[in-house]
């Protein structure tokens, strides 16, 4: 039995976290939230792109580090941990994967060394407007090399240089790769409930594209994406979750009430005893998530969802009662605790909502059970 | 990250594996066959492991142990588990009982009783809960009084698991009534079979009666059989709780794939609230089942579990009544009916909604459990205990 990360990533996760504690507090974080104009940390970022991270679960003939997909998950949780407000997610989570599942030789030699090099920012665009992103119903459309119609919300899609596209074409859904800066885009910026990270609509009026995988394949490989990038936003969350547990407990052994500290109350505590279970669940279907990330297992659809559905519960109830036992205190802007409710409802939402990974985690055991 | 058996491990499995494939037969259903032999299979089965020192693995060989690993203790259970191996009257010998008469009894005792019952001659219980002493068991009224070389105890004990079947038990008592609660008491080791013990089998709720009220009038214990000296039995008692937790913590009863499998041959699996409640439960199950993948993966390596492992029974008790709930009002009216020959599944759902909210209490209750992660793992203030430092006898 070996369901734990290596030495070796356990080292990394340990540099990782160091150099976020010391370059990325809740100041930086804030200093993207205050201020409209900025999309992202630049000097985080910077050092980022410049510790080679991005370029983690890339080969080495790509340009990358060529270290695998737990090497990415532990450096997920310390960017999730942190709240490092840089375009890390969409581009090595979804844009890169993206690349490597369905992508020509050509695509992965033109773009991926650029990913690792953070000379390529990306994203992934697939929603178009309420409800959860539907294959069959896509509006934006590819003909002819051409694609047109409107994305909304695209994370980082303002800040990103490429995209890949959930577009409708003449053998169904099928995935595009867009040049942003290509003639026939233009961008929105968005206000979201999460301004750490930035947010686009993105019009495309007959810009130049190209296929990612087959024509028509679409939905599938959107949603094998989906399956990769639940795993890694599930250990982002966790990083999250286990930093507002550690918050709330801390809060609650300092903050007296009634001559002791409030942490001695039975509703304190129990609340907390709460979100330390929820915290450990979402751990170990993390960990079973990486698994079979890692390893290439068929039981990567319902490790994905179980992960995803235990992260994102984990952090949105560590997100809220981490407010809540702060009091009024965790209501104002000044404490940090709306940073952490902001970014969980983000990641709980931003490769679909619970309810359909429900649905999707109720399918892949259907199709377990009839094999 | 694999989920294999290092070589060692792998071959304490195939040893484990072959051996127990020689004595037992493979299980049938989810659960070990219970039928009037049960008794003499299991004392039989409990000698052919100590025989072949694959009873306690953990122990020094010097006890009759293996003197094995925690994780060969692991395997062993596992494997074991999917044989139909008659096991439950010494899980509470000793795994409690017996590991604290070790601890702090004599070499007499030790002589006279760890052979025996490892061996599956003798059987214990553990007689620490009393009616108005359960959470907070320190609590307890039951009097032991030195008289002699001896003590007199009177008094009752409630909620002991085989006491029917016991020959002998750890007995905790207030021997000062005059110091604060936790430093007036004093564990012995009592003869269950003598004169003054009355067994009463308790009628649960669930209908069974698989547990016991135990009443002792004018026992008489001879001091030599006290464990530990007079007012530390707190003390002992700890140690002997240690081991509580682990061994309610296992799989108690249907879980998501009974309910799902239920489901569709009822034609409800297409049902969104249900699919929705599903995913929870295989969620939360998976949650309970890795996190113990996460404890092996540190006995594997030698090193101490962390906490994690203090989440088990927080899950699986209300995951249980959550499930047996559920699976209840899928079959509308008629599922109240817990005739086996009538309701699905063998009424497997209904028995363990009926035996689930026991399950939330034994061992340590919903409550007591977040108590305890709140004050040992995120290390928040004691609770209030007003009668911390008064007499017992003033309280």
């Amino acid at each position: 039995m070996n369901f734990d990360f290596s030495d070796d990533q356990k080292f990394l996760r340990d540099e990782a976290r160091k150099f976020l504690t010391a370059q990325c507090t809740t100041a930086e974080v804030r200093e993207v939230l205050d201020d409209d104009d900025k999309s992202h940390h630049e000097g985080v970022w910077k050092q980022i792109v410049d510790m080679g991270w991005l370029g983690t679960a890339i080969p080495d003939e790509h340009g990358g580090l060529g270290l695998g997909m737990l090497e990415l998950c532990v450096i997920a949780e310390e960017l999730g941990r942190a709240l490092a407000p840089v375009p890390f997610a969409s581009t090595a989570y979804f844009f890169a994967e993206a690349l490597k599942l369905a992508g020509s030789d050509e695509q992965k030699t033109a773009l991926l060394p650029k990913v690792a090099d953070g000379s390529v920012i990306g994203c992934i665009a697939a929603s178009e407007g309420p409800g959860a992103v539907d294959a069959s119903k896509l509006k934006t459309t590819f003909a002819d090399g051409k694609l047109s119609g409107t994305k909304v919300p695209v994370t980082d899609g303002d800040v990103a240089t490429h995209a890949v596209v959930l577009a409708k074409d003449g053998n169904g859904a099928s995935l595009l790769i867009v040049d942003l800066t290509n003639d026939g885009v233009s961008r929105t910026s968005l206000s979201t409930i999460e301004p750490t990270r930035s947010h686009a609509e993105i019009n495309f009026d007959g810009a130049a594209a190209e296929l990612l995988g087959n024509s028509g394949d679409g939905e599938s490989l959107y949603n094998e994406i989906m399956n990769r990038a639940a795993v890694l936003l599930a250990f982002e969350q966790l990083g999250g979750a286990g930093r507002c547990l550690v918050m709330a407990t801390e809060y609650a052994k300092e903050r007296h009430a009634f001559g002791r500290p409030i942490g001695g109350n039975q509703a304190i505590k129990h609340k907390l005893a709460d979100m330390y279970v929820k915290n450990e669940v979402g751990r170990s279907n993390a960990y079973y998530g990486a698994w079979a990330l890692s390893t290439g297992a068929a039981e990567l659809p319902e490790a994905a969802a179980a992960a995803r559905l235990a992260a994102s519960e984990a952090y949105w109830f560590a997100s809220k009662e981490n407010i809540q036992t702060h009091g009024g205190m965790g209501f104002t802007w000044e404490v940090d605790c709306h940073l952490f409710y902001r970014r969980a409802k983000l990641l709980a939402v931003q490769a679909g909502a619970p309810a359909q990974w429900k649905e999707k985690l109720v399918h892949a055991l259907e199709m377990k059970n009839a094999a | 990250m694999d989920f294999n058996d290092s070589p060692e491990e792998a071959e304490f499995r195939a040893e484990a594996r072959a051996f127990l494939g020689q004595h037992l037969d493979a299980k049938a259903s989810g659960r070990p066959s219970r039928d009037e032999s049960y008794m003499k299979r299991a004392k039989e089965w409990q000698n052919i492991k100590a025989e072949n020192r694959f009873a306690q693995i953990t122990w020094p060989e010097a006890m009759g142990g293996r003197g094995g690993t925690p994780m060969q203790q692991v395997i062993w259970n596992q494997e074991e588990g999917k044989f139909d191996a008659p096991t439950a009257p010494f899980a509470i010998g000793l795994g409690m009982c017996v590991p604290t008469v070790i601890a702090f009894g004599s070499d007499e005792h030790k002589e006279r009783y760890v052979k025996r019952a490892l061996h599956g001659e003798e059987i214990w219980c553990q007689l620490f809960s009393e009616p108005s002493a359960g959470s907070d068991v320190a609590g307890l009224k039951t009097k032991a009084v030195r008289d002699g070389d001896d003590w007199i105890v009177n008094g009752q004990k409630v909620w002991t698991t085989g006491a029917q079947f016991s020959d002998y038990g750890i007995l905790l008592t207030r021997t000062d009534p005059d110091v604060p609660k936790h430093k007036g008491l004093t564990m012995f080791i009592v003869d269950m079979k003598q004169e003054g013990v009355e067994v009463r089998p308790i009628h649960q709720a669930s209908g069974g009666r698989e547990f016991n009220e135990v009443y002792f009038t004018d026992v008489r214990i001879p001091d030599s059989d006290r464990l530990g000296e007079p007012g530390e039995g707190w003390k002992v008692a700890i140690v002997t709780l240690m081991n509580e937790r682990l061994a309610v913590g296992g799989s108690p009863g249907p879980d998501w794939s009974e309910i799902m499998d239920y489901a569709r041959d009822a034609g409800t699996l297409s049902d969104s609230a249900f699919r929705a409640k599903l995913a929870d439960w295989y969620v939360a199950a998976q949650g309970y089942k890795l996190t113990k993948f996460r404890t092996q993966t540190a006995l594997s390596r030698g090193e101490t579990p962390g906490p994690e492992n203090s989440i088990g029974k927080i899950i699986t008790a209300n995951h249980l009544q959550d499930i047996c709930n559920s699976a209840i009002e899928m079959q509308d009216h008629y599922g109240i009916i817990n005739d086996g020959d009538k309701a699905p599944t063998d009424a497997i759902f209904q028995q363990s909604f009926m035996w689930a909210p026991g399950l939330r209490i034994a061992g340590g209750t919903d409550e007591i459990l977040k108590n305890i992660i709140a004050e040992r793992v995120l290390g928040l203030p004691q609770d209030v205990r007003v009668d911390k430092d008064k007499a017992f006898s003033e309280l």
